[in-house]
Formats: C-alpha cells, structure tokens, sequence
C-alpha cells in the first residue's frame, strides 16, 4: 500500500492508500505498486487506475498532468480530472464537435484558428469520451 | 434653518444610500469567503508543484535548460500590475497604484512597460508616459482560469520572444479580512528552484530519479503550469483582498450613514417642536388678543 495524492489547481480530488496505479505515461501506460523507484514523469490525456485499500477499482480521466512517486507516496499534479462516473458525456461530446470542426476549417485555411490548442481541447474531449465508455461498458 | 421638509428629504436619501452600502457589504463578504475557499483549495497544488520542481532540480545532474530560467542583461523590464476593476474598497487601489509608481521609479535606468490586470490601474496609467502593452478587465471580481492562462501565455510569450527581460508581478498577499500586503514578486525569469540540502529530515530526497522521458522535456512540460501557479496565486490573493477591504469600507461607511441619519433626525424633531412652539403661540396670543 502507498499513498496517492491526486491534485488539481482546484482541488485535492484524491487522497488516500492505494494498492496500485496505472497512469498514462508519455511513454505509455505504466503501473506503481508499493515501494516503487522513485520517478517523475509527464502525463498525457488517458485514464488513471486505482485499486484503493479494500481493493475496489476506481477510474478516472486525467488530461495533462504529472506524476512524482517517492518513498511510497504518489503525486498526480492534474490540470483535469474526472471520475468516470462522473464525466459529464454531453458537454465532452460538445466539446468533441466543436473542437472537430475548429480542426477542419483550420485545415481549410481558416488562419485566426489556434490549432495547437484546438488539437490538444480535442485529444482531452475525445479521451473523457473514451473513460466514459470503456467505464459504461464495464458494467 | 432648514424646513422640516429639506430635512426629511435628506433623512430619506441617507437612508437609501445606507441600504446600498449595507447590501455591497453582504455581497463583498459573500464574495470574499468565496475567494478565501478558491485560495485554500488552490493552496495544495501550488505547494506540489514547488516541491515537484525542487526534486527534479536536485534529481537531475544537467544544468536545468528551460526559456523561462534564462537570465538576461536586463534592459527592458515588464510590470504586471493587478488591481480592481471597482472602487469602493477604501485605499486598496492606491496602494498599488503607489507602489507601481515607486517601481517605475527604481527602474529608472531602464526601458520599462506595463500589464494592467484590473480597470483601476489601467485608468490610473493610460494617461501616464509608461506603455502599456496589454490589460485585461471585467473580471467581475473572481477568478477566471481560462483567462488568467492567457495573461501567462502573454507575459511567458513576450519574455521568451526577448521583447523584454525581466517581468515583475505586483500584487496584493491577502493576509485576512482587513490585512493585507502589497507584494512585488519576480515573475521571469524563473529563480532556480531551492535544492532540498541532502540530510534535511523534512524533505529528503532520493538522487535516484527516473525520469521518463528525460528531464528537460519534464521541464518544458512542468514550467507553463509553474508559471501559471503563480500567476493564478496573486490572482486569487488580490480578489480576495479587494473584497476584504470593500467589506471594511462598505461596513464603515454604513456606520457613517447611521449617524448621519440619527444626527439629522434630531434637527428634525428640533424643527418639528419649535414649530409646534410657534403655532401655540399664536393660538394663545390670538386668544389672548380677543379676550382684552
């Protein structure tokens, strides 16, 4: 068991001892158990796993964010996170639209587009939707 | 000697405005506790990531290489300046706007603009020989995460692109209700982070880090967030503070009202009996008259 911490700039969402972790690493999804090296990495738009001490699963969606693990205690420093249970499907399918068209006209030559940031408001609506859904189709 | 009329029109207008103040009162201590829930929830996050960025400085052996630590020849510096967009807080915008000034003053020997977040000090300068590059206003008072990233994106962009070479941020700490401390901080570049000493039993910290992918791209990830951090943090401080201080004004200037109006009552009921007084005289003298 270690603890996790899971943190946005609005709010501690998170705090208590886990089993284990799985997060989306930039290299690809990884997995913490207890008494992990220690580690620092980024964290891409995905789902974060957890089995907490009575060994039920929780699943949430991250966007962007961090991960630090030391000494038995784990960091989620998150710009966003949402249980998946609790993902609000119509306003990341609205968001999955809107985003989907601003890419298109971008790609039609529209120039007042900023499509870095309309590239990354989509990749973080579409993976909301995809928590949701692996989440709904678990049950 | 005013009539009873003027006087009971003046009673009446107080009373109004007496109301007013009152009701901003309630609003600013509704907004404050508001502000005051915003900053401790904000509190956590910005602490890990300080702590974050200490144990990747510690953890990685290379020379940290990321824009926003790069140390310039400062020639040109850039001044964040954060008021209110309203007034009736008491003497909080002038205290910023004061200090503003002092800065423009010590920072004489170079080329020097302005960010205004807040109409109140982009009012105040706007008509002052100092450039102002940017300002953003209608906050409403509260803490809007979209746009406070695009003030960061704002001020990283113009230290990065070398427009200017330092940028300095002035704000207000908010200490509680009526404290507060008018605080100027320095924004970029970015001191490097404080190394946790080896040995030190509160934050020890294991050498061995593995990094994934590396550090530096860590860095380029982690510093846009860092910067936000303390950009949202004087945010939320200084809403926190300019609703505080309406609260104190606002509740002194109700008791004001209060005894203007009990002083203005008692020349009314002055001028009510004397012109009771009056209109017995001439009853009794009239009487009096008739009689002889």
């Amino acid at each position: 068991m270690f603890l996790l911490s899971i943190v946005t700039p609005e709010k501690v969402c998170y705090e208590a001892q886990v089993q284990s972790l799985v997060v989306p690493g930039t290299e690809g999804y990884l997995g913490i158990l207890s008494n992990h090296a220690p580690l620092i990495t980024a964290l891409l738009p995905g789902r974060i796993e957890f089995a907490d001490a009575e060994n039920r699963v929780n699943i949430m969606a991250v966007s962007v964010g961090f991960l630090e693990v030391s000494k038995n205690r784990a960091t989620i420093l998150a710009n966003a996170v949402e249980r998946a249970d609790e993902i609000d499907v119509e306003r990341a399918q609205a968001a999955f639209d809107r985003e989907k068209q601003r890419i298109i006209s971008a790609g039609k030559g529209e120039t007042d587009i900023d499509l870095p940031s309309a590239r990354a408001a989509f990749e973080r609506a579409a993976n909301r939707l995809r928590v949701f859904k692996e989440h709904s189709g678990d049950r | 000697m005013p009539t009873l009329r003027d006087v009971k029109k003046r009673i009446r207008s107080v009373i109004s405005t007496q109301r007013i103040t009152n009701a901003m009162e309630m609003v600013a201590a509704a907004k404050l506790r508001r502000a005051q829930q915003r900053i401790e929830q904000a509190r956590p996050y910005a602490e890990k990531m300080d702590q974050m960025l200490g144990h990747l400085a510690a953890a990685s052996t290379s020379e940290i290489v990321h824009p926003y630590f790069e140390q310039r020849e400062t020639r040109k510096k850039t001044l964040v300046v954060i008021t209110s967009d309203r007034g009736f807080c008491g003497s909080f915008n002038s205290n910023i706007i004061r200090r503003a000034v002092r800065w423009l003053d010590d920072n004489r020997e170079y080329e020097t603009e302005l960010i205004t977040v807040g109409k109140k000090g982009n009012n105040y300068f706007r008509i002052r020989p100092v450039p102002i590059i940017r300002f953003w206003g209608d906050w409403g008072g509260s803490l809007d995460y979209d746009r406070a990233r695009e003030v960061v994106r704002f001020a990283t962009d113009r230290f990065v692109s070398g427009q200017t070479d330092r940028i300095d941020l002035l704000y207000t700490r908010f200490l509680s209700t009526a404290r507060y401390r008018v605080t100027s901080q320095d924004y970029l570049p970015v001191a490097p982070p404080d190394i946790p000493e080896e040995g030190d039993e509160r934050d020890s910290v294991a050498m061995d880090y593995i990094f994934e992918p590396d550090a530096e791209r860590i860095y380029a990830a982690l510093m846009p967030g860092y910067a936000t951090t303390i950009m949202v943090t004087a945010l939320a401080d200084s809403f926190a503070s300019e609703h505080g201080n309406r609260m104190i004004a606002m509740n002194a200037a109700t008791k004001n009202a209060g005894e203007m109006i009990d002083g203005l009552t008692l020349q009314y009921n002055k001028a009510r009996q004397a012109q009771i007084t009056k209109e017995l005289l001439e009853v009794v003298s009239g009487a009096e008259a008739l009689k002889g």
